[in-house]
Parts: C-alpha cells; sequence; structure tokens
C-alpha cells in the first residue's frame, strides 16, 4: 500500500451528486481526464529519475555486479515470453507468478476470514477480549520471519508452511484493525439501532459490520501488503516454484538480473493487487465523507 | 382529533419515583431526585431546563438507554426496561446510519422488525414524502445539510410505527430559520399523526411554541420544578402579547429556580 494510492482516490473516483447545501464546483469530463493525466506523469518522474540514475551508476563503475536496466529488461522478455537465453528461466514467468499468487491469496483469504469475524467479536465482547487480548498481544511483536523454523517442522518443506507464513502476517493487521473499527464506532449508532428494534445478534451484521468497514479495508490492504512482503521469505523454504523461489535461486546462480526481475515483478503485482482493493473499498465504502471528501 | 382534549386522554407513560445516581471519581452524583410525571396519549410535553437540570437523563431512561436507580417508568402499565420500537428517539447528533440512504435509513426499523419489503418500501415513501425528502432517496447522510438529516432522523422513527417520540435537543445544532422550519413541520406532523411527544429543549421560546404542557426542571439534583400548560391556539405566533406574556411567565420561573439553586450552592 503506497501513500501515491492513497492520495489519489479523489481523482478516478465516481462524482456523487454533491447537497443542495454544498455545492460543489462542476468539475468537467475534460477536466477529469488532464488531472488523471497529470497525475499519471506526476506518478512516472520519480522512477524514471531512479532508473536513468541506476543506468548511469552501472556506466560509470563499471561493475559486472549490477546489469544495466536494459539487462534487466530484456531478462524480463525471456523470463515472461522466452527465445533470447533459452535457459531454465525462459518463459517460465506464468507458472512462477501464479504459484506465489495462489500461496498470497490463499493465506491472506485465511487471514481475512478468520481475522474479521473474530475481530468483531472481540471489539464487541469484553469476556472474548479479556480471554484473548493479552495472548494476542503476546504474539504480536513475534516477527513473522522468527516462525519460519516451527513453520517449516509444522508443515514439512512446502508451500503450506509459505501459506502458513503469509497468513501470519496478514493476520494481526487484519484483525487489529477491525478490533479497532468496532472500537470507535459511535456508540449513538447503537442505541439508535436497539431503540429501532435491531438488537443482540442482528447488530453484528446491520451496525457493527458496516460501520468497521473503514477500518477493515485499511486493515485488508496492511494485510495484503505484509502478505507479498511473506511470500519471498515463504518461498525460500525449498519449494521450487514461485517468485520468491526465483529470487533464491538468482541468488545462489549470481543471477543479479533474475533476482532484479523478480523484485520489480513483485512490486508491480503488489501495487496491482492494493489498486483492486482500492477500488474495492471505494465502491464499498461510498457513503464515507472520508472516502469521498 | 383536534379538538379531543388531551387531558382526558388515557394515560401512556408513568414516571414514578425516580432517581438516578452518577458514579463519578469523587462519589455518586445525583442527577434525578423524586422526579414523577404523567404523559397522556397525544400529548405534547416539553421538559425545559439549563444543562445539569438531568432532562437529558429522565428521556435516556424513559427511552431504555440508561436504568433508574430508583422508582419506574412505565408504558401501558409495563415497566420499561430496555430500548424498544414503541419509542423512538430522534437525537440531538441526528445518529443516522452513515452507509445507507435516505431511503434505508428509513427503512430500517421495519425492516428489522420482518416487516414485508413490499410494505416496508411502502412506508418508506410514505415518511419520506411526510418529511419532504422524495427528492433524496438515494442520497447518503454526509450529503445532506443538518435540517434533512433532522428530517430523515424524525422519518426513520415514524415509519416504526413508534408510539411516543422522544426528542432530545434535537434541534440545538441547526440555525434559527431550519430550526422554526422544522418546528412547523413537527406540529403539523404530530397532528396528523396523533403521536405523543416528549421534547427536551433548553429553549423557553421553543417550548412555548411546541408544548401542549411544559415541564420546568432543575438541577442540583435534577427535579421537576413546576408545569405549566400552553392553551395558545395553534399556529402560535411568536409575535402575539399572549405569547410573550406566556414566555416571560416560563423565563420568570426557569431564572427564579436557577437563582434559587446559586444561592444554595452559595450557602453549602
Amino acid at each position: 500500500m503506497s501513500l501515491q494510492s492513497t492520495m489519489d482516490d479523489t481523482s478516478n473516483r465516481v462524482q456523487l451528486v454533491p447537497a443542495a447545501e454544498t455545492p460543489v464546483p462542476a468539475v468537467g469530463k475534460r477536466g477529469q481526464g488532464m488531472q488523471r493525466a497529470r497525475a499519471v506523469v506526476l506518478a512516472l518522474i520519480v522512477p524514471v529519475c531512479l532508473m536513468v540514475i541506476w543506468d548511469v551508476m552501472v556506466r560509470w563503475t563499471g561493475t559486472r555486479l549490477v546489469p544495466s536496466p536494459y539487462g534487466v529488461a530484456v531478462m524480463m522478455w525471456d523470463f515472461a515470453f522466452g527465445g533470447i537465453y533459452d535457459d531454465a528461466y525462459s518463459a517460465s514467468l506464468p507458472i512462477h507468478f501464479w504459484k506465489s499468487v495462489q500461496r498470497v491469496y490463499g493465506g491472506f483469504l485465511c487471514a481475512a476470514t478468520i481475522g474479521i469475524p473474530l475481530g468483531l467479536m472481540i471489539g464487541r465482547m469484553p469476556l472474548l477480549r479479556k480471554l484473548l487480548d493479552p495472548t494476542l498481544s503476546l504474539l504480536r511483536p513475534i516477527p513473522v520471519t522468527a516462525w519460519l523454523p516451527l513453520s517449516m517442522i509444522f508443515f514439512g518443506l512446502g508451500p503450506r508452511a509459505a501459506i502458513f507464513l503469509v497468513f501470519l502476517g496478514a493476520f494481526f493487521p487484519i484483525l487489529l484493525n477491525t478490533v479497532f473499527g468496532v472500537r470507535s464506532v459511535d456508540i449513538r449508532l447503537f442505541e439508535a439501532a436497539e431503540m429501532l428494534g435491531c438488537s443482540g445478534a442482528q447488530q453484528f451484521r446491520s451496525v457493527v459490520l458496516p460501520a468497521a468497514l473503514p477500518s477493515i479495508f485499511n486493515g485488508l490492504r496492511l494485510g495484503a501488503g505484509f502478505a507479498w512482503i511473506l511470500i519471498v521469505v515463504g518461498e525460500m523454504t525449498g519449494v521450487p516454484e514461485g517468485l520468491g523461489a526465483v529470487i533464491m535461486d538468482g541468488r545462489t546462480l549470481s543471477r543479479t538480473d533474475l533476482v532484479i526481475t523478480g523484485m520489480i515483478i513483485i512490486g508491480v503485482t503488489g501495487f496491482v493487487s492494493d489498486r483492486i482493493l482500492l477500488m474495492l473499498s471505494n465502491y464499498f465504502l461510498r457513503w464515507s465523507p472520508q472516502h469521498h471528501a | 382529533m383536534l379538538d379531543q382534549p388531551t387531558k382526558v386522554a388515557p394515560p401512556i407513560l408513568e414516571v414514578s419515583g425516580v432517581q438516578k445516581f452518577y458514579h463519578a471519581s469523587n462519589g455518586p452524583i445525583e442527577a434525578l431526585r423524586g422526579v414523577n410525571l404523567t404523559i397522556r396519549k397525544g400529548e405534547f410535553v416539553c421538559l425545559l431546563g439549563a444543562s445539569g437540570c438531568g432532562k437529558s437523563t429522565l428521556l435516556r431512561i424513559v427511552a431504555g438507554f440508561e436504568t433508574a436507580t430508583q422508582g419506574s417508568v412505565t408504558m401501558y402499565g409495563f415497566p420499561v426496561d430496555r430500548p424498544g420500537p414503541d419509542r423512538g428517539m430522534v437525537f440531538q447528533d441526528y445518529a443516522l446510519f452513515p452507509w445507507l440512504t435516505v431511503r434505508d435509513n428509513i427503512g430500517f426499523g421495519p425492516k428489522h422488525r420482518r416487516v414485508a419489503s413490499k410494505v416496508v418500501s411502502e412506508l418508506t415513501d410514505k415518511f419520506m414524502a411526510m418529511v419532504g425528502l422524495t427528492a433524496f432517496a438515494d442520497r447518503y447522510p454526509h450529503q445532506l445539510s443538518g435540517g434533512m438529516k433532522q428530517r430523515v432522523a424524525i422519518a426513520r422513527v415514524l415509519s416504526n410505527d413508534t408510539d411516543v417520540l422522544l426528542m432530545d435537543e434535537p434541534f440545538g445544532a441547526l440555525d434559527a430559520l431550519t430550526r422554526s422550519k422544522l418546528q412547523e413541520e413537527l406540529v403539523e406532523i404530530w397532528r396528523t399523526t396523533g403521536l405523543t411527544v416528549i421534547f427536551v429543549t433548553h429553549s423557553v421560546e421553543e417550548a412555548v411554541m411546541l408544548a401542549d404542557r411544559v415541564i420546568v426542571m432543575s438541577a442540583g439534583p435534577g427535579r421537576i420544578d413546576c408545569e405549566i400548560e400552553v392553551d395558545l391556539p395553534r399556529p402560535r405566533d411568536v409575535a402575539s402579547p399572549e405569547f410573550n406574556a406566556l414566555r416571560r411567565e416560563v423565563t420568570q420561573k426557569l431564572t427564579s429556580h436557577i437563582a434559587g439553586s446559586r444561592a444554595i450552592a452559595a450557602d453549602s
């Protein structure tokens, strides 16, 4: 999740009809298009500059340890479509990519399906909070990478250990943000629901969940970010396929172009997956003034 | 309905001997003492008092959000111990569900009481029209002005077939023009629906403008000071001599006990 994407979401939102009392100056279609183009140009300045600096530094120092951007681009093409080096990695991007995506979203979805309901309940039930909060607070500061040896013992060498690590990494931000969201719901809304005849378990679906949704989406975006970070660690545990495995192989083979290729693909995929979550969040939170200021 | 004298109407809500203590860090605070009040069906009653007189606490006890330390509240003879759809509350800060449109906010109560969805949408349309928000049906609360939000809050309670409308300084956060517009509309709604209204305010003018009966409360501990019948014909004219005479009388009652409680405070 990037700062950029949080700042940007005002430009590509759906323009809602403003209230009569608070007229918002109308932005024409052309004006919106210009703004979007401007945002893209501004976003590209820093990456382009970094690439130029990278290229200049490689040429200037004459290093053979780091490939030039052009070398990485060639590697990336070969990795995706083959036909250049014709080695073990040519045209193997789809399988590595697909394996990693499966593990990331497998772990992430597990974390969401357990984290969100548990968070709603912990936030709303003092007894459950007293029961679980100390233990969770104890487990939380342990770095997920420290779980690596144990997860290999539990799940063996293979994808399940990677999924477990991704799960752990995504679980805590989702859980904690959900709890926070529930705890910060205006108490008036519960009173309003109750006096309208909505009480007890009904309130979970009708009040607690929607009211906590902004915070839950923050948790999901943070969790998805951690999931992509942890997939590399997870796939270092001896799985043959996956973007993390490719990076590890690149390291052992001293193929830095392969390492950088893997890094860029993970970066771009993580960015796109955050954008998808952001679009979902903008759709489900279209009622929220914070999301459509 | 107008000609029906409210005094002979049966009591709908009875508050007897209500006392309320709050626990503060420096010991218990007595918020209400010995409050007795009978509300008759179809009556418009204003609870009037300065801040700290316990008028909101009393309303929240009637609503069932808080329980009395002593004494009881009964509705149709049954004790009130929790919030319920028979007593609909309109809060000063609206408390609309921000994720629901105007339409869904108004339909929230009926929907959760398992009313058939066709009936829910009929009810919603009816009360949306009554508060003049049909054109804003698909807006979200943050796209509405304060006055429109409070209209939604009123319609949300009305659509839920409430018996008693409890209003906690509902127009306190609105500008003067919007407030007087909403006061007019509220009286109109009350006249057409035959609802019973308990309305908390600290504005003498608002109380005299709206109520059949003004209950003046005083602080330290909160209690009922006196009751004043308002039998001015409706619609009431703020500029008329009768209105002003009554306003002066109520103001005197209100300030006399404020001066009185100051004297007590100075003594102790």
